[in-house]
């Protein structure tokens, strides 16, 4: 982060660390990952077979995957104080036009496979965009009609049916491998430094925190925030197709239906346990990639400790609404006074 | 005509254009049976969508209506037909229990301000979460009881049946409007979704108004998750997934800004009704897709959308003089 290069006097770096965004989601990652490191320790075994890593952390990180890419884009949204819920829906849109493409071989090409359906992604999210910022609707509503309406746009395209298909260079983006790791950790780590570049090494960041922090003032200082705020929901449009591409890839088949259902609550979910506010300004993608990580590591870890499936989403209730307490003022305050009344009494 | 009327207008006005193009169109459809069956097909729907109602008058919105109306149809299966229960024992069980969850989303909400999005979708979670606990299998329910509600209806001219979903329907719609606009509560609703702030300055009780509404919300939910084990005599974990989106769409269709403060409760039945009719349409066509529903419903949220933003602009002043300044803003 940009603050990396102040000097920080010793006796405050202990307190600058603790006090760090990252220092939270990682101190629950490690709780997490110690507390399975104690009860199974082959949760960490990683094995190498045929040129590629096996093993539950590599995937985690492989599932994590498309919800990381729905998670960076809506970040970005979150943080010029919007909301994205059509993002499962995109997922589905850029999934079925994939699919179609190739099954009524109307093109061969990976690429045009590709750029069609990033495409209509691109369409869709600025679809979005144009509600929000041409019509001036709320984000939350803008946004509910097109994860309404694009399901059932979805299933037009594959005609209500699950769309399998077969075609070698495109079943590589969901299954293929990269440096013996899943292709898709790479498209996260590529979407993420990409980001990163475009957002920290130009004002672009600070543009979206200003607009998110304060939009009359970011106006008045001459920041032209609709044009930002259309654009940010045109490449959460885009990061949601991509996560549709990995996960149609990976079952090769489109089921319009069920492809990243909830997935869009999964990523505002990650974006919350980051640290971003759902209210806009400050944001951080890589908190917000360690939140994604840490949901996918709980439900694996329940998975693995062989506890039923349906336990997940009782554990995850849980760990959002004690996450949201933590960072409420008015919680922190009742437990500090409750601290400080303990020690009184001693 | 008043400018806060306009949206309820236009959805009246859908919802009779669909009719009539579904009279047009097939022959059997201009009955009274038909527009009866809208009320018994859409009850639970319609049920959950006046407490989406207040929820959203209020300024907040309730994510966890669909997840209730699945846990409340499992646990009242278990009950019923694990431990024997008779069914008028487990409902008023079920229904405070719903109700107290509902108040819990809402302390959370007003004591600690979190954004009500958040807990109401980890109450979602939840619930959801808790049917699945509960029983991931279908419960069928073959309670005699459940016999004789089925059996029971008011015969109507014309082929019509009020039945007891419809009944229970028309009584919690008599109930919401009189707390709408005849009660200190529901004037106190209006009053914290319109300016929160403004409304706390004027000795509005904010946090009690906002208890009650999340905890009404809930028993509603629950009332309908009742229902809805009538419609279907079983209690299924994977039920009403997504409802909570048709509930939203029908409060919007029915003219209720989502900013709060703007609105009404009868708009939204015409709301659930709209949806109910493009459904009956497309069953009466055949050939038509049902997903053609989906795209149907979100194009009109669009229009109406669209249709409120335009009238909160002020741009429909020019052409429509009235005698009181909208209350949107």
């Amino acid at each position: 982060m940009i603050t990396d290069s102040i000097s920080v006097p010793r006796e405050d770096r202990l307190s600058a660390i603790r006090t760090s965004k990252l220092f939270w989601p990682l101190a629950a990652l490690a709780l997490l990952l110690s507390f399975n490191l104690i009860t199974d320790p082959s949760f960490f075994a990683i094995e190498y077979k045929n040129g590629v890593f096996f093993g539950s952390l590599i995937d985690i990180l492989n599932r994590a995957a498309p919800v990381a890419l729905l998670a960076l884009g809506m970040t970005l949204v979150i943080a010029t104080g919007g909301i994205d819920l059509s993002v499962g829906s995109i997922m589905a849109i850029a999934g079925a036009t994939s699919a179609w493409l190739i099954s009524h071989e109307v093109v061969n090409s990976l690429w045009l496979i590709l750029a069609i359906s990033l495409g209509v992604s691109l369409l869709a999210g600025l679809w979005n965009g144009l509600l929000v910022t041409a019509l001036g609707i709320q984000p939350i509503i803008a946004t509910l009609i097109l994860m309404v309406a694009g399901r059932g746009i979805a299933q037009l395209i594959t005609n209500g049916q699950v769309l399998t298909f077969s075609h070698e260079g495109f079943e590589m983006i969901g299954g293929g491998a990269f440096l013996g790791l899943p292709l898709s950790i790479s498209i996260v780590i590529c979407s993420y430094a990409l980001a990163l570049l475009l957002l920290r090494k130009t004002a672009l960041g600070l543009f979206i925190e200003s607009i998110g922090s304060n939009p009359i003032a970011s106006h008045y200082t001459g920041i032209r925030s609709n044009l930002v705020k259309f654009s940010v929901y045109g490449v959460c449009g885009v990061a949601a197709g991509l996560a549709g591409l990995i996960l149609t890839s990976d079952i090769q088949g489109a089921d319009a239906n069920n492809v990243g259902l909830w997935s869009e609550l999964d990523a505002i979910l990650a974006v919350v346990i980051g640290g971003t506010a759902l209210t806009g300004g400050r944001f951080s993608l890589s908190t917000t990639l360690v939140g994604v990580v840490i949901l996918q590591t709980l439900t694996t870890t329940i998975l693995t400790h062989g506890l039923p499936v349906q336990y997940t989403l009782i554990v995850k209730s849980a760990v959002v609404i004690i996450v949201m307490l933590l960072m409420s003022a008015e919680f922190r305050h009742q437990m500090k006074s409750l601290f400080q009344r303990g020690q009184r009494s001693e | 005509m008043n400018n806060k009327y306009i949206p309820l207008a236009a959805t009246i006005f859908v919802f009779m254009a669909l009719f009539g193009f579904g009279s047009a169109q097939f022959d059997s459809f201009f009955s009274m049976r038909v527009f009866t069956n809208l009320f018994t097909d859409n009850a639970f729907l319609a049920i959950t969508a006046i407490g989406m109602t207040f929820v959203i008058l209020s300024g907040g919105i309730d994510l966890s209506v669909g997840s209730m109306i699945a846990c409340v149809g499992v646990a009242t299966a278990v009950l019923i037909e694990h431990y024997q229960l008779h069914p008028l024992v487990v409902f008023p069980i079920i229904l405070i229990c719903a109700t107290l969850f509902g108040s819990f989303m809402g302390f959370l909400i007003e004591k600690y301000d979190l954004p009500p999005f958040i807990v109401t979708l980890a109450g979602m979670f939840f619930l959801r979460g808790l049917s699945f606990v509960i029983s991931i299998e279908s419960i069928p329910i073959t309670h005699s009881f459940y016999d004789s509600i089925a059996d029971f209806y008011i015969p109507l001219p014309g082929n019509g049946s009020l039945t007891v979903s419809t009944l229970i329907l028309l009584t919690v719609l008599a109930g919401a409007v009189y707390i709408a606009h005849y009660t200190r509560i529901g004037r106190n609703i209006y009053a914290v979704g319109g300016n929160e702030q403004s409304a706390a300055l004027l000795g509005v009780p904010v946090g009690r108004t906002k208890l009650f509404v999340y905890s009404a919300n809930s028993f509603l939910a629950a009332l309908a998750g009742i229902v809805f084990t009538f419609y279907t005599f079983s209690g299924y974990s994977l039920a009403a997934m997504g409802l909570e989106l048709d509930a939203i769409a029908s409060v919007v269709i029915g003219g209720t800004l989502l900013s709060g403060g703007v609105g009404y409760v009868v708009g939204t039945i015409f709301g659930v009704l709209i949806q109910g009719v493009i459904q009956t349409i497309i069953s009466f066509d055949g050939t038509l897709n049902s997903w053609w529903t989906k795209i149907f419903i979100g194009l009109l949220l669009f229009i109406f959308i669209s249709l409120q933003r335009l009238i909160s602009s002020g741009l429909l002043l020019k052409w429509w003089p009235s005698d009181k300044k909208p209350l949107v803003n």
